[in-house]
């Protein structure tokens, strides 16, 4: 390695052993991590050990092993507060995934604080899980649900949602990263500009946080969630970043054991922190393993990720553009690795089947993200997306099988 | 290029679903079910003008959708056009077998070898559904049903 901005990529795919293998009998081309990334040999063998060598149940035993699985648990909560360098511990919750973290914050946030004629403020971007549960609490508290229009290129209209935000607004929860299309949002003036309005803030971050730096204190936004299964940790494991002081005042979202101060039939007092919001046995190893994951990544470096991945998206758009028939959906100025395309009449099902008989795993389809399709008067587009595994030759393998499509639908 | 792609997308499929046939909403048709596939937002609208004889006097379609899907329903609106709802709702039967790869012996009279196109799709699990949904929506609108969905 003599330049300080990249990192040896072969080093990095041999430690995803899933490259080893053949699809149809060809060389795996994964290019759907948007959907779920592959996991690295660390992160299997931390679960393989939380679970061979170290496994009890969190929080409850004296014994020795629980004192173990508890500590390497919360170890793995102050990696995670660290690198997206939130002010406490108690500012990290553990959940299912990004989707349970959004419905945690809508239900509890959004129940006890949403009046009749509220606005929550939202983009047309979002994945349906950043969509659903706000129409979900809007239905029950008579709020309103608002979205942020795009351009044509994709990107969020500032302007229009600064004319948006007024007294009504009580919530905006925006993507940080398009998981369609790739556009980033430019979530600090967005935040920025809500709390001038006196709205509090979430911010998904799910596609955002294998690419990039987070960091809660520059960003201030009041809630930051992300699944753990993208950022090449195991599945069923999410995590929701809140403000201590927002938390603090809100209502339990799930009940049970765990999330306790004191329970009698007559009264139940909760517990304080991120423990009010963990109820019921967390997902021990999955945590464990994310935050090994979180340590991966912080070895390579983001700001070597981010130089890799800008590469990888600038010969990915050089290369599908001199596809005729190829339009890209989503051009935005700022994207991450992530590029959404049509071809011509050919339906994204059909050219997902055929790329896939060539060992290119891309995804087809919606993207959960119905109302972005519709502002591209699209059904469904096909979407290559990129990780720090991906290299060029993933890119060429991408544009012969497109060829391929071409061939058979001529 | 791999053999059973080209068994999948074999020339009458492609004919099919570039030049769709009974690809129209009929004034008189008296029954109709609106399809849609939530995995991938695929729509079909499949009309039926039934006879006072019992016969399928015409069948028709419209909608949006993959290769496979659009030339299923093309295929489909030729093939029960002429029969009677239980002829129709047979071929059904023995279709879903065919593409689901349970069938070996498929038969279908007069309409096997034109049914047989589309028996590559059984090496494609995930793409069963996209060669079965029209056929839903057309068993849907014989039995009053307005909608249905692949899930």
């Amino acid at each position: 390695m003599n330049d300080m901005k990249t990192f040896d990529i072969e080093k990095v795919r041999a430690d995803f052993p899933i490259f080893a293998r053949e699809v149809h009998g060809r060389p795996l081309i994964y290019l759907d991590s948007g959907a779920s990334a592959q996991k690295p040999t660390v992160v299997l063998d931390a679960v393989q050990k939380a679970y061979a060598e170290t496994y009890a149940n969190v929080h409850r035993g004296v014994h020795y092993l629980s004192q173990t699985s508890t500590e390497l648990y919360e170890a793995s909560r102050e990696t995670i507060r660290a690198h997206m360098n939130a002010a406490s511990i108690d500012e990290v919750i553990f959940t299912k995934n990004a989707t349970e973290s959004i419905n945690l914050v809508a239900y509890s946030y959004g129940a006890a604080n949403l009046k009749e004629g509220d606005e929550i403020i939202l983009s047309t971007l979002e994945h349906h899980s950043n969509i659903v549960p706000w129409q979900l609490i809007a239905e029950k508290t008579g709020a309103v649900v608002k979205a942020v229009p795009i351009d044509e290129h994709g990107e969020f209209m500032l302007d229009a949602y600064l004319e948006m935000l007024g007294p009504r607004t009580k919530i905006v929860a925006v993507t940080h990263i398009s998981n369609a299309i790739g556009t980033i949002v430019p979530v600090r003036e967005v935040i920025d500009a809500a709390h001038d309005a006196g709205a509090v803030v979430l911010i998904d971050g799910s596609q955002a946080v294998p690419h990039m730096k987070i960091d809660m204190q520059a960003l201030g936004a009041d809630f930051y969630v992300f699944t753990g299964h993208k950022v090449f940790g195991p599945t069923g494991i999410g995590v929701l970043y809140g403000k201590a002081a927002l938390l603090d005042k809100m209502p339990p979202f799930l009940g049970g054991g765990d999330m306790i101060n004191r329970v009698t039939f007559e009264k139940t007092t909760f517990a304080k922190g991120h423990s009010k919001f963990e109820a019921g046995t967390p997902p021990i190893v999955q945590a464990i393993g994310l935050g090994t994951a979180i340590d991966y990544v912080n070895a390579i470096g983001f700001d070597k990720i981010a130089a890799h991945e800008q590469m990888l998206l600038a010969y990915a758009t050089e290369q599908l553009s001199q596809i005729n028939s190829l339009r890209i959906i989503g051009q935005a100025k700022h994207k991450a690795a992530i590029i959404s395309f049509t071809l011509d009449d050919v339906h994204p099902h059909d050219i997902g089947t055929i790329v896939d008989r060539a060992g290119v795993a891309i995804r087809v389809g919606h993207h959960c993200a119905q109302p972005l399709m519709d502002h591209f008067d699209v059904a469904a587009t096909a979407r290559a997306s990129f990780a720090l595994y991906n290299n060029r030759a993933d890119v060429d393998a991408l544009v012969a099988s497109i060829r391929d499509v071409q061939e058979i639908f001529g | 290029m791999f053999d059973d792609l080209r068994e999948l997308y074999q020339e009458v499929i492609l004919d099919h679903s570039k030049h769709p046939r009974n690809f129209r909403h009929p004034e008189d048709a008296n029954h109709e079910a609106h399809g849609y596939n939530p995995l991938c937002g695929d729509t079909v609208n499949v009309y039926l003008k039934m006879g006072h004889n019992g016969l399928i006097e015409d069948a028709a379609f419209e909608g949006k959708g993959c290769a496979i899907s659009l030339a299923s329903a093309s295929m489909m609106t030729e093939i029960i056009k002429g029969k009677t709802e239980t002829q129709a709702k047979t071929i059904f039967d023995g279709f879903q077998k065919l593409v689901k790869g349970e069938d070996d012996n498929f038969d279908a009279g007069e309409d096997t070898e034109r049914l047989m196109v589309l028996a590559g799709v059984k090496q494609f699990p995930m793409r069963v559904k996209c060669a079965t949904l029209a056929w839903h929506a057309m068993s849907s609108a014989m039995d009053g049903a307005e909608e249905t969905s692949t899930e």
